[in-house]
């Protein structure tokens, strides 16, 4: 009986918890009340990619109301890996979360964050799950304010105009989703994103669809950090407490990413999205410029969280360009690589938080020497950039074996040789770190430090084990990410 | 006719808003974008969407009036000059102005009784909710038990931001009489304000209890009953006002009104029922649903009115 509603229970979870956890004096009780909660919702992740496995899309009617007039939760492979993303990355940061957010957040806060945390994470999820325009907007808000509030709570001040930045560009980018998601209802009638695929084909050759395809793409964009409207996101990583920008590095440009893939091929089709209003186009040329001048900028950075932040809309234009490409190759290569990039960039961001709980500091130049007081923490920072360089029998060789794959498939050499060459870009920037943290000595008025604490060091392993297992068997994940562009594509062609 | 009185409103839209753009005082922006929330207002009712028209006034022109104010008086009433010239927001604003406008071109007519948006699902509604759920307010049916999970996320929306005031502002769980002082003095004021204050409340619980069959619901009754504690607290000071609620109990009040709204959902399962069914909470289908609305908008009305208590609160408590 139960199992029939776990696609609500995915969402209204976390968002039923978070209202106690403001209600739990004690930080202690609000960390274990969150971390119970995250992996709650693992184990829910989990079944229902498994339903999702054996029985197809699922659908459940909010409220018993047939669509499209009541909200319909959605669910297939392509869902059921978002959601396994996030919820994994949800239930790995929180053990790391006690440590961390006990030095970097003032205690009376703690409380408040562990529920703004919560209130994220069923916002993300809700994005997902959902088949309902509205509801997705809807959603979208309570993700985007928790994010700002999560961010703003970093130790410095700085912190703050980071948040206010993103809640500026956030704002501009909802509000163009809320007046795209208005046409559409405008001319369609309805909000559920099926019917309005259905509806569309008669009043797709519309100025007024034109419009909306327009606001819709340009404000999710804002939202994902497509190059050039990354702005925001380099502040709002660095400043933002090592947890919340390991969490937001693996989740919320990620679903960000997923709802345009909603949009081009659930919603609008391959052939209006694709064709009539070219999209593959410019997100190719934008996919292609982001790869090259962020991988470029990452390189002159100092501050190592800046420069993992530039790393990620680098690495966020690999995953748009196999989106870009159309096909199913394209598409399953893209979501591999958000899955793997996923992981990565998680733990790359824990193991700096694992250096800022001991340092204060993830400047470049207060990490001389540091790998040999804290090997395990420098040696999962190496494990992880090595992987985002892609050598064999990491993840992230993986990904970009298929990117590289599609794209020759397709004909675009020249793109497999620009995914080579931002590779490159990124090893020298990895190589900085490493050179700093193994080759040169401290200097003298260098703190002792101590190795981080297990509770730390764990959720980091955890995930650049999961690398080093997708870098070796990669069958699971390709599978799950094959499946769901199949389905994208059976989508977006009609 | 109704014609005319939508170009007035229009044109008197556009002249306030080219005013907010212009003017330099920021209280008098305040005030002018007070003046543009009424008079979108206006419109709604003009546009017969009556629930929109009480929401926008007492929010827009309401709540949201008084917490600038509140900003206005913890910061400065002079803009700042800008450092940078505003050419390339300039050039965004109208590339994205002139996209609206080509969107318009195919546009169904305004009041077009054909168009798609009042053909498909809202005909439905309209036919079906009656019969369905039995509440005479149709738009109550549609944001309370058709399109109940996007109010359920309206109302976390409205939560985290209390979540987020707290995180930031925080406030002083003892306020000192701040404001007071100078109000003091002002007899008839006072008198004014203690006199509204109890009709105001009235006023809150039938709009919260009167939303099935006329406009009304959680969200406006919420600001509303608000407003009374916050004219009562610019009357009599921040102080006395916390002794009546205090913050403490504001935050508990914040995280149960979204409990309630969960707790129905949750409820409704345990019944058999799909998440937020309410026809499984009674025998018949139609108390059923008759009682899950009564008590999701009570659980909006008890958020909303706390969460804009304690963004008030956080606001005015940092005043020195």
């Amino acid at each position: 009986m139960l199992s029939t509603h776990l696609p609500a229970l995915q969402v209204v979870l976390p968002l039923a918890s978070a209202p106690v956890c403001l209600l739990l004096r004690h930080p202690r009780h609000a960390w274990a009340c969150a971390l119970t909660i995250s992996w709650l919702v693992l184990a829910i992740a989990v079944m229902l990619v498994q339903q999702v496995a054996a029985t197809g899309t699922i659908s459940y009617a909010i409220g018993a109301w047939a669509t499209p007039w009541g909200i319909e939760y959605r669910i297939d492979m392509a869902g059921a890996l978002m959601i396994l993303v996030v919820a994994t990355i949800g239930a790995v940061v929180l053990p790391f979360a006690g440590r961390s957010i006990q030095q970097e957040i003032r205690k009376k806060h703690s409380g408040l964050f562990y529920t703004c945390f919560l209130l994220c994470l069923a916002g993300l999820l809700g994005i997902v799950v959902t088949g309902d325009a509205f509801n997705l907007f809807v959603f979208l808000e309570i993700s985007s304010l928790s994010s700002y509030v999560l961010i703003s709570l970093g130790c410095t001040r700085r912190a703050l105009t980071a948040a206010f930045q993103y809640l500026v560009m956030g704002t501009i980018g909802a509000t163009f989703i809320l007046i795209g998601v208005g046409l559409l209802y405008m001319l369609t009638g309805t909000l559920n994103m099926v019917d309005i695929s259905q509806r569309l084909t008669e009043v797709a050759d519309t100025r007024t669809i034109r419009v909306a395809f327009a606001f819709v793409t340009v404000g999710v964009s804002i939202k994902l950090a497509l190059f050039p409207l990354h702005l925001w996101l380099p502040n709002a990583y660095t400043f933002a407490p090592s947890v919340v920008s390991a969490f937001f590095a693996a989740t919320a440009t990620k679903v960000g990413i997923y709802v345009l893939l909603r949009l081009f091929f659930t919603v609008f089709g391959i052939g209006f999205s694709f064709v009539a209003m070219h999209v593959g186009e410019i997100m190719m040329l934008l996919a292609a410029a982001a790869m090259m001048v962020a991988s470029l900028v990452a390189i002159f950075q100092n501050n190592v969280k800046r420069m993992l932040a530039y790393s990620s809309v680098a690495q966020i234009g690999y995953i748009i360009l196999g989106i870009s490409l159309a096909s199913r190759d394209g598409v399953a290569a893209g979501m591999i690589h958000l899955f793997n990039h996923a992981l990565i960039k998680c733990a790359l961001f824990l193991s700096l938080g694992c250096i800022f709980l001991r340092l204060g500091s993830v400047e470049l130049q207060d990490m001389r020497g540091l790998a040999k007081r804290m090997p395990w923490t420098m040696a999962a920072f190496v494990a992880g950039g090595l992987s985002l360089i892609g050598l064999p029998l990491t993840s992230g060789f993986i990904s970009k074996w298929y990117l590289v794959g599609a794209a020759l498939t397709d004909g675009y050499w020249p793109l497999a040789v620009l995914i080579l060459l931002s590779s490159l870009l990124a090893l020298i920037y990895i190589w900085r770190v490493v050179e700093t943290a193994y080759f040169q000595v401290p200097g003298a008025g260098m703190p002792l430090v101590k190795e981080a604490p297990a509770s730390m060091l764990i959720p980091a392993w955890l995930l650049i084990g999961a690398n080093f297992y997708i870098g070796v068997d990669a069958s699971l994940v390709s599978g799950i990410a094959h499946q769901a562009a199949g389905i994208l594509i059976e989508q977006g062609v009609r | 006719m109704e014609n005319l009185i939508n170009d007035v409103l229009l044109g008197l839209l556009m002249i306030t808003g080219f005013a907010i753009v212009r003017m330099k005082s920021l209280l008098g922006v305040t005030m002018l974008t007070s003046i543009y929330s009424l008079l979108s207002a206006s419109l709604f009712v003009v546009l017969d969407a009556v629930d929109v028209a009480l929401t926008e006034a007492a929010i827009g022109a309401g709540i949201a009036t008084v917490l600038m104010v509140a900003t206005v008086a913890l910061t400065t009433d002079e803009e700042k000059v800008p450092r940078h010239t505003p050419l390339l927001p300039l050039l965004v604003v109208m590339a994205t102005g002139a996209a609206l406008i080509y969107g318009t071109l195919d546009m169904p007519h305004h009041g077009d009784p054909l168009a798609p948006a009042h053909r498909y699902v809202a005909d439905s509604y309209l036919h079906d909710s009656p019969v369905e759920i039995g509440v005479p307010n149709v738009v109550t049916s549609v944001l309370a038990s058709y399109r109940g999970y996007d109010t359920l996320g309206e109302v976390t929306v409205i939560f985290t931001a209390a979540a987020g005031v707290l995180a930031l502002l925080g406030y002083r769980t003892r306020g000192r009489n701040i404001e007071a002082a100078g109000i003091r003095k002002q007899v008839v004021l006072r008198v004014i304000a203690k006199l509204f204050f109890p009709l105001i409340l009235l006023f809150a619980l039938y709009v919260q209890f009167h939303g099935d069959y006329g406009p009304g619901g959680g969200f406006q009754a919420g600001v509303i009953f608000a407003t009374g504690f916050i004219l009562y607290a610019l009357a009599f000071g921040l102080g006395t006002a916390q002794r009546l609620i205090p913050s403490q109990l504001l935050r508990i009040l914040a995280a149960a009104g979204v409990l309630i709204y969960a707790a129905v959902g949750l409820e409704s399962m345990l019944l058999g029922g799909k998440f937020l069914e309410y026809r499984v909470l009674a025998d018949d289908p139609i108390a059923g649903q008759h009682l899950g609305i009564l008590l999701i908008e009570l659980g909006v009305g008890i958020t909303v009115a706390s969460v804009m208590l304690i963004i008030y609160y956080g606001f005015v408590s940092r005043r020195h």
